[in-house]
């Protein structure tokens, strides 16, 4: 099979990494891809994804979260992909690439992306069952799986940046981690040795086990040929299940050696300026495979994403555009093991006569180190523990901060610490190294493309879009920049009201207002005040009032009194309103356990009132096609046998699911039946800005998949683990990570923070994936203020949940009870034994089903009803 | 739309053409909330008050789905203008005019409703 040399010229790119498919977005940029044939071959299973995010994977994100490739724009440009076919061989003289399916194509330009392979060691054991690599989505696939059914310990072999990444994973599957390190000092490329040192201490106490200074001489297997161990090269013997390589990387050249091109002596495929090879015109080599004029590998992804632009720009021959590639900062800023870890420009201070400051707290991990220059030039730095200023100071690399450089570094509070905004900034400083965005260009995005939003500018300028860790600095530059174009964006929460609901949420609690007219009389809008309100400000304010109601004293009862006219048309009537006016009932089943009694009489009201039943997604019973007369009947019967409203109408708790758990699952570690029961009677009736839901599963195995809940709780042998912001619905949002192996009563603590921060702060109707990614910080800001506390009201926080928790009440039953409220609960005010006509049903497989045909007839013109209004 | 002093022993009239038709106390018609009627014809009508005590009557049919539930909507002020929002989709009527404030070519009746 030969793909024919037609009259297009042909591009032919190997290797569809990520700079592979940067290379890609720089031709369809400058038109080539209208103009040649482009044929890609992937070795890999799948299209380009984000390597650099690679172990957010196992925080749960999953391989299509981590997809950088569109397929629409591979289809709209004609782009040929040939996924898990790598090329096999290249003839240079003839200019053709084989591929291992056989495919041979043509070329005119080829270039070679393909990447670089994980370096192990050639110690006695390397490949036996049990050692793995860090490099692709397949690796860690295979180390998951590993990990879950044939390791408690595990061992990283490597104390570099993956080297960290990689043991902070194995810890997180659950095993005892040791990372082995030949250096004296962790991530010695990035820090020196007070860096080292303050890292080092940071990563024990999370309970990773450190060994520098030792090499790694044998892999020890047990009898069937998978790692019992290995040996150390100071003699001792370390005992582990597995072993994961992270000793650094090299080019993968092979492809290029075998053709004749020329390589490096350590490897790298050798290219000039243009990214061109040295030794073939027609031959180009990005990313991690080239070894650059500057006589570098570059094992970064933005000297990548820079090098595929170049190549693009020459191939294009576009002389306005020439692009150089001539080397690279290796500016990094990382999370690792939730340490903030950043090195910029020259960070071990090599220029001559360079001075350093230093700021170092061993206690609380902090070590932060700035190379000046003679003339107060900022040179390069590292930061450790605290990469706040990262930045700004890596913006400021090269040039004169306008502070003095000790208050850049000394925390806030000690002495003259200084805040350098980024719009301190000269607008050629780069704000997003990976993709070499400039302050200039955000500031343009904003003041000539009209984005707003710091995703509107990722999708305008690409900044941030990579490894993320500019995108702090974009929010703080979009907010300056729309002040000074003096954008006044209304955050208000409706026509009503200036403030936010988060600012609402503070005045009904600081002034313990505890009246909706009241709130809008006193801090409406100047034309709102003394009016009555809207459909968005009203179930907005009374979610809140009802969120504090103990706390600010108002009745707990949403129907009470002003309360009821504000809710919703369901939380009105603590019912789902259904399509033709009918309404759906659904008692709180909690953690979905029931008992046969409790199924029986829910069986037999539901056939008394001829209701339709179902059972739901939320491991309840819904009971359909109530008419409004009927709901106290049906609640009177289910209150009698002791169930209680499950709020399926509220912006409040729903539904805590579980699995059955330790009691009767083989796999179970905790009870978590009895803790989905626990959370749910505790968190009840909590009405929130939007709806909660939350599920516990007894072990990873995730049965009840409380990763996609609000709040979902996952058993461990040591207790239990919190996630946080899951979604399903239109935009499902895996939840993240918040706390390990927690007791009972740190759980609870834990979540009984989260959520009324959650309350104290989202917008309306925000659930809390979308709140977690908007407030500033994201997850990390709540980890330190419901774990750390780092703005001291936890306490307020508790107590407002006890108060809640001590305050709950049943709504049905106290409906019940009212023969006031009751009397709501007619079809007609003026004839309350008439049902409403058009509330009908017809059968459907055995039940019955609303009948839609009788919503239509009466469905009269208008005019109709003006003038034939007689009787 | 007539002004109605505020007290309790009022009742509210619904204008049905040549008639007008008590349908009860004013004090079962609580302020920014509705309540459906059902006249002697058999149409249904949604009765609301707001907080400066004026009552509304619209019809009750929500035009978009079928269903007679206008007045189970919330209401509120737009533009100076009294509204309800439907419960289903909530699309804003008008009170006084019955124009639908979401889509011109929709409208419900609106009655003259009176306290006395
Ligand atoms: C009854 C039920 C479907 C079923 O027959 O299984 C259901 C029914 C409705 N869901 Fe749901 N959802 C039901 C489980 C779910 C689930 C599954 C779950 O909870 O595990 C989800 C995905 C999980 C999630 O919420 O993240 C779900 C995601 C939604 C969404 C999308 C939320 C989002 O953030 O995108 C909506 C729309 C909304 O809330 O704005 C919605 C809204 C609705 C509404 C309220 C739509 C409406 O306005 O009429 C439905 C009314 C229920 C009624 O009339 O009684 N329903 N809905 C389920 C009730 C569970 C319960 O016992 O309370
Ligand atoms: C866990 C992890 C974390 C990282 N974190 C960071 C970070 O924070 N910051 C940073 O700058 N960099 C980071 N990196 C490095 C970054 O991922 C790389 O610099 C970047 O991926 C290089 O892109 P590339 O396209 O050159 O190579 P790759 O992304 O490796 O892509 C090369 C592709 O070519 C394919 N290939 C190889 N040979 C062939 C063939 N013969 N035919 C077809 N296809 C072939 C490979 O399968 C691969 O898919 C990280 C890397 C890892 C593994
Ligand atoms: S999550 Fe674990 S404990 Fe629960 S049912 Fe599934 S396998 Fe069993
Ligand atoms: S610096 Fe990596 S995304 Fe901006």
């Amino acid at each position: 099979m030969s793909a024919t040399l037609g009259a297009t010229p042909t591009i032919v790119l190997v290797g569809h990494g990520m700079v592979g498919q940067r290379f890609l977005e720089a031709l369809a940029e400058r038109g080539l891809t209208a103009t040649h044939r482009v044929v890609v071959l992937c070795e890999e299973p799948r299209p380009a994804y984000d390597r650099v995010q690679l172990t957010s994977y196992f925080s749960g994100k999953t391989p299509e979260d981590l997809s950088m490739t569109d397929l629409d724009f591979i289809r709209d440009h004609g782009i040929e992909l040939y996924v898990g076919d790598p090329a096999e061989s290249i003839d240079r003289e003839s200019r053709k690439v084989t591929a291992r399916s056989g495919l041979v194509v043509d070329y005119d330009v080829l270039v070679l992306a393909t990447g670089s392979y994980p370096f192990v060691p050639p110690v006695p054991n390397k490949d036996a069952e049990g050692c793995f690599v860090y490099r692709t989505i397949e690796d860690l696939l295979a180390i998951e799986e590993y990990a879950k059914s044939k390791a408690t310990t595990g061992a990283v072999v490597g104390g570099g940046l993956l080297g960290l990444e990689a043991a902070g994973a194995l810890k997180g599957l659950g095993l005892t981690s040791h990372i082995v390190e030949f250096a004296p000092r962790l991530m010695p490329v990035q820090v020196d040795e007070g860096g080292g040192a303050a890292l080092l201490r940071t990563i024990e106490e999370m309970g990773l086990s450190v060994h520098t200074g030792v090499g790694t001489q044998e892999i020890l297997v047990g009898e069937n040929g998978s790692v019992t161990g290995m040996k150390l090269s100071d003699g001792s013997e370390l005992a582990t299940d597995m072993v994961v390589f992270s000793a650094g990387v090299r080019p993968r050249d092979q492809l290029a050696r075998d053709c004749g091109l020329t390589v490096g002596e350590r490897g790298g495929i050798t290219v000039d300026e243009q990214c061109r090879t040295v030794s073939d015109p027609h031959v180009f080599a990005i990313g991690e495979c080239a070894l650059a004029s500057d006589g570098r590998v570059y094992g970064l992804v933005a000297p990548g994403y820079e090098m595929a632009e170049t190549a693009a720009a020459t191939i294009a021959a576009d002389d306005a555009e020439q692009l150089e590639f001539t080397g690279a900062d290796l500016s990094t800023k990382l999370k690792l093991l939730g340490v903030d870890v950043a090195s910029f420009g020259d960070a071990h201070g090599t220029a001559d006569d360079c001075l350093d400051v230093v700021y170092s707290d061993s206690r609380s991990g902090l070590y932060k180190k700035l190379v000046i220059g003679r003339d107060g030039t900022l040179l390069g730095g590292i930061l450790v523990g605290d990469a706040e200023a990262y930045g700004t100071l890596k913006a400021f690399t090269g040039s004169v901060p306008p502070v003095s450089p000790e208050s850049l570094v000394l925390p806030a509070g000690a002495g003259e610490s200084a805040q350098l905004g980024p719009t301190a900034l000269p607008d050629e400083a780069i704000i997003c190294s990976c993709n070499n965005v400039t302050k200039g260009t955000i500031r343009g995005a904003v003041t000539e493309h009209k984005c707003t939003t710091v995703p509107e500018v990722k999708k305008c300028t690409k900044a941030g879009t990579t490894c993320g860790s500019c995108v702090k600095v974009l929010g703080q530059l979009i907010n300056a920049e729309l002040e000074a174009s003096g954008v006044e964006v209304d955050k208000g929460l409706c026509g009503c009201f200036s403030q936010t609901r988060e600012e609402l949420y503070e005045i009904v609690l600081a002034l313990r207002i505890n009246s909706y007219q009241d709130l809008l009389d006193r801090y409406g809008r100047e034309g709102a005040r003394g009016g009555d309100g809207c459909e968005t400000c009203k179930p907005a304010v009374a979610s809140i009032i009802a969120s504090l109601a103990p706390t600010i004293g108002a009745s707990g009862y949403v129907l009470d009194g002003e309360q009821a006219s504000l809710q919703d048309t369901n939380d009105h009537f603590l019912a789902n309103l259904q399509k033709n006016g009918s309404y759906s009932v659904v008692p709180r089943i909690p953690g979905g356990e029931i008992t046969p009694e409790g199924l029986i009489v829910i069986g037999e009201i539901a056939r008394d009132f001829g209701l339709y039943t179902k059972i739901t997604g939320g491991q309840r019973i819904d009971m359909f096609g109530a008419r409004v007369e009927q709901l106290p009947l049906i609640w009177a019967r289910l209150v009698d046998a002791g169930f209680e409203s499950g709020h399926a109408y509220g912006k409040s708790l729903r539904t805590v699911k579980s699995c059955v758990g330790q009691t009767w699952c083989r796999y179970g570690v905790q009870d978590s039946v009895r803790m989905a029961i626990d959370l749910e009677l505790r968190y009840r009736g909590l009405r929130s800005p939007h709806k909660l839901k939350s599920a516990v599963s007894g072990c990873a195995r995730e049965c009840a998949e409380a990763q996609s809940k609000d709040f979902g709780v996952i058993a461990t042998s040591n207790g239990w683990n919190l996630y946080v912001g899951g979604n399903g619905g239109a935009t499902p949002r895996h939840a993240d990570l918040l706390a390990q192996d927690l007791s009972d009563a740190e759980l609870i603590r834990l979540i009984d923070r989260f959520l009324m921060f959650y309350i104290r702060t989202a917008d309306r109707l925000e659930r809390t994936s979308v709140w977690l990614e908007r407030i500033p910080g994201g997850l990390d800001h709540i980890r330190d203020v419901v774990v750390n506390d780092s703005l001291g009201i936890c306490e307020e926080l508790e107590s407002l949940m006890a108060a809640h928790v001590s305050h709950y009440r049943d709504e049905w039953a106290e409906t019940i009870n009212d023969p006031e409220k009751l009397a709501r609960f007619v079809s007609f005010i003026n004839a309350p034994d008439t049902p409403d006509p058009v509330v009908g049903f017809v059968p459907e497989r055995e039940q019955i089903k609303p009948d839609l045909p009788l919503l239509t007839i009466g469905m009269r013109p208008m005019e109709a009803l003006e003038g034939s209004a007689t009787r | 739309m007539t002004l109605a002093p505020e007290t309790t022993t009022l009742k509210v009239q619904v204008n049905v053409g040549h008639d007008w038709v008590t349908v009860c106390d004013l004090d079962r018609l609580p302020a920014g909330r509705g309540v459906a009627a059902l006249l002697p014809d058999g149409r249904q009508i949604a009765l609301f008050r707001d907080r400066a005590g004026r009552t509304y009557g619209i019809d009750n049919r929500d035009p978009f789905c079928g269903a007679a539930v206008l007045s189970r909507g919330l209401t509120g002020n737009h533009q100076g203008r009294p509204f309800v929002a439907s419960p289903l989709l909530k699309q804003r009527f008008d009170l006084e005019s019955g124009q639908c404030l979401d889509d011109p070519a929709v409208s419900v009746a609106v009655y003259e409703v009176r306290a006395v």
